[in-house]
């Protein structure tokens, strides 16, 4: 092969590749240029430079009702999720037992199940358990939804945790909870963090199921929702969209740095013996 | 330091002390119908480079783990420096460890792992760390204290693993296949240096290796165990030269067997007819014990000795050479005797030409006697 090929020099590929990353990213750009635009309409060309929009925001109660909700309904799903998360991401990673396989993808699956459809089945289940529906119903779901993503950056984690690490600190005269404290802990800490970045970012941006299992209590996707019926108020969510983007992705991001890190810190046996 | 030789035992310079330090009695480790170990009982004396040599599965880890407190023995006793290990857990245990994956603490330097069990002993700040620089000094790790442990190599991290236990000042240091992760050349390097810093600090070491010239090259006794029963205990020289059945001589590097009929046993010594040898006296093993009119003989393929022109010896065979093998510095021949059922394997040096030996011609072997070594069958 040539080797300049390997570097894209314009042709085919490199265009195909421009269109692609386009397509995904050029609606999301067009949220926060209609944000900071006079014009209450989305429509080129712009008006105007404005922070109006954003400035009002805080001056809507049932705007801030909503984030306050998401933020009940994230924090617990997010703890929840990773709780259960790491006790199955240990004993996936930790130990080996029949069925172990078929349970994780049982886990698993409900990353590829359509939502709409685990909604409609977890209202049927709420409503025969006899919960009426709140914003704890909401956290229900979103447990059910976000333990999957917990279960990957866990089990990245967790991923080759050389027990002999632990057997090193209790050879070294430490209890089992100065082990816990000293050695456990700070390997694993990274991984848990990203998990619960992970899961929050994810219950935030969540609709469906809020939608469903919500009962009078909005979330801000169920608010934004509500809002679109309203051509006036089409600004407001633009800010409040944009806003909520900028906060996914950095904490997303966040979440992938300490992953890696966390991956980093338990595989690093191997590779360097020399 | 000068070098010391290397397979020379007992060590003149420091007298073996006879005090036991661990002492093993009945031990057996079953895992539902499996016995892991199988009434095993030992005694390992204060001062010494110990080794328990196997193939694996043989016990040997199950053993060492049973020392260091992450595995209880299921019946049997085992004590450390006189006191008995019943119910004490790991981290209250005299010993320390040198893992196989050395389980370095990878969110810690290498002064921070080196310190990491004197923090319980919550020393002055000044004698933590006088205590962390003696440690890395033993192990040539001076100035990379700063250092984390994913910036090292294979056998850095070994040495720090070593320092981080040997820091503790325990009674006993436990190695678990210590070298086995590293390349051939460093391997004997730190098959060197492990024996020199034993010497130095006085420590019991106990070692677990599948690797017989490890243990050969670093011990002053070895236990040589196979399916978690222990085979023999003995010094390196024992071990090799007057192995107690063909399954240890097998593990010890080549042996040639050659079937033999006892013709006169009595305390020490011991009559036999071989096909190939003729009658052989030899020294009896304190281990043997006839079973029926049969025993073997084994020589090691070094103690047979081409042969050159004219030359003659008091004990000799004659053959055919069947196979060559060259090796750099030794060449092995493979030499058919007539009457033994197979060829002899005879290592010789180069330095006379062995390896121009051309494949069928007749040669004669000399041997000493003393080199063969009876086994019951």
């Amino acid at each position: 092969m040539r080797a300049r090929s390997r570097f894209l020099p314009g042709g085919w590929l490199s265009v195909y590749a421009f269109l692609y990353i386009v397509f995904l990213y050029l609606p999301v750009i067009f949220l926060p240029i209609f944000s900071i635009n006079t014009a209450p309409t989305p429509k080129f060309p712009l008006t105007g430079y404005t922070l109006q929009w954003y400035e009002d925001l805080p001056r809507t109660p049932a705007l801030l009702d909503a984030a306050w909700n998401s933020l009940i309904v994230g924090i617990s799903a997010s703890v929840l999720s990773t709780v259960l998360g790491i006790l199955a991401a240990r004993s996936i990673t930790r130990y080996r037992y029949p069925g172990r396989r078929a349970i994780n993808g049982l886990i698993m699956a409900p990353l590829v199940l359509p939502e709409v459809i685990v909604a409609i089945s977890m209202l049927l289940v709420m409503l025969q358990l006899g919960l009426s529906l709140s914003l704890f119903t909401v956290v229900l779901g979103h447990v059910l939804v976000c333990i999957p993503y917990s279960m990957t950056v866990l089990t990245s984690g967790f991923e080759g945790f050389d027990r002999s690490l632990e057997e090193a600190s209790a050879d070294l005269g430490e209890s089992a909870f100065g082990t816990f404290r000293r050695v456990t802990l700070p390997m694993v800490a990274p991984a848990i963090i990203s998990s619960l970045l992970v899961c929050f970012t994810i219950s935030l941006d969540e609709f469906i199921i809020a939608f469903f299992l919500t009962g009078t209590e909005a979330t801000l996707p169920i608010y934004i929702w509500g809002q679109l019926r309203f051509a006036s108020k089409l600004p407001g969510v633009l800010a409040l969209g944009t806003l909520l983007l900028v906060a996914s992705f950095l904490l997303m991001t966040i979440a992938e740095i300490l992953r890696r890190r966390a991956a980093r810190r338990t595989q690093n046996e191997g590779g360097l013996y020399a | 330091m000068p070098d010391q030789p290397r397979i020379e035992r007992p060590h003149p310079e420091r007298p073996q002390s006879e005090k036991p330090m661990i002492e093993i009695r009945d031990v057996t480790r079953s895992y539902g119908a499996f016995k892991a170990l199988d009434d095993a009982s030992l005694t390992i004396r204060e001062g010494e480079f110990f080794s328990l040599l196997g193939p694996s599965g043989c016990g040997k880890t199950t053993l060492l783990r049973m020392i260091a407190g992450f595995d209880n023995p299921t019946s049997g006793s085992i004590s450390v420096g006189g006191q008995s290990m019943e119910g004490i857990p790991a981290n209250r245990r005299p010993t320390n460890m040198v893992f196989q994956s050395y389980a370095i603490f990878p969110h810690l330097n290498v002064e921070q792992n080196v310190a990491y069990g004197l923090k319980r002993l919550k020393l002055q700040g000044a004698e933590e760390k006088r205590r962390v620089e003696e440690a890395l000094a033993q192990v040539s790790l001076n100035g990379l204290g700063k250092r984390r442990a994913t910036e090292l190599s294979g056998g850095q991290r070994q040495r720090v693993a070593l320092a981080r236990a040997l820091v503790m000042r325990p009674k006993v240091l436990l190695l678990d296949e210590p070298l086995s992760a590293l390349d051939k050349k460093l391997r004997e390097q730190m098959q060197v240096e492990l024996r020199r810093l034993q010497q130095a600090v006085g420590i019991t070491f106990v070692l677990v290796t599948h690797d017989q010239y490890e243990a050969l090259a670093m011990s002053d006794r070895i236990a040589v165990m196979f399916g978690g029963r222990i085979a023999q205990v003995a010094s390196p020289k024992e071990i090799y030269q007057r192995p107690v059945n063909r399954q240890v001589a097998d593990f010890l590097g080549g042996m040639n067997f050659v079937k033999a009929e006892i013709v006169e046993e009595n305390g020490a010594s011991l009559v036999v007819d071989t096909l190939g040898f003729g009658r052989v006296r030899t020294d009896k093993p304190k281990a043997f014990v006839r079973n029926g009119g049969g025993a073997t003989l084994g020589i090691r393929p070094e103690r047979l000795r081409v042969l050159w022109d004219n030359a003659t010896a008091k004990f000799e065979v004659a053959g055919k050479v069947v196979e060559r093998h060259y090796f750099g510095e030794i060449t092995h021949l493979i030499v058919e005797i007539p009457g033994l059922e197979k060829p002899l394997s005879v290592t010789e040096t180069n330095d006379f030409g062995a390896d121009d030996i051309p494949v069928g011609t007749s040669i004669r072997l000399a041997y000493d006697p003393e080199a063969l070594v009876a086994m019951a069958d």
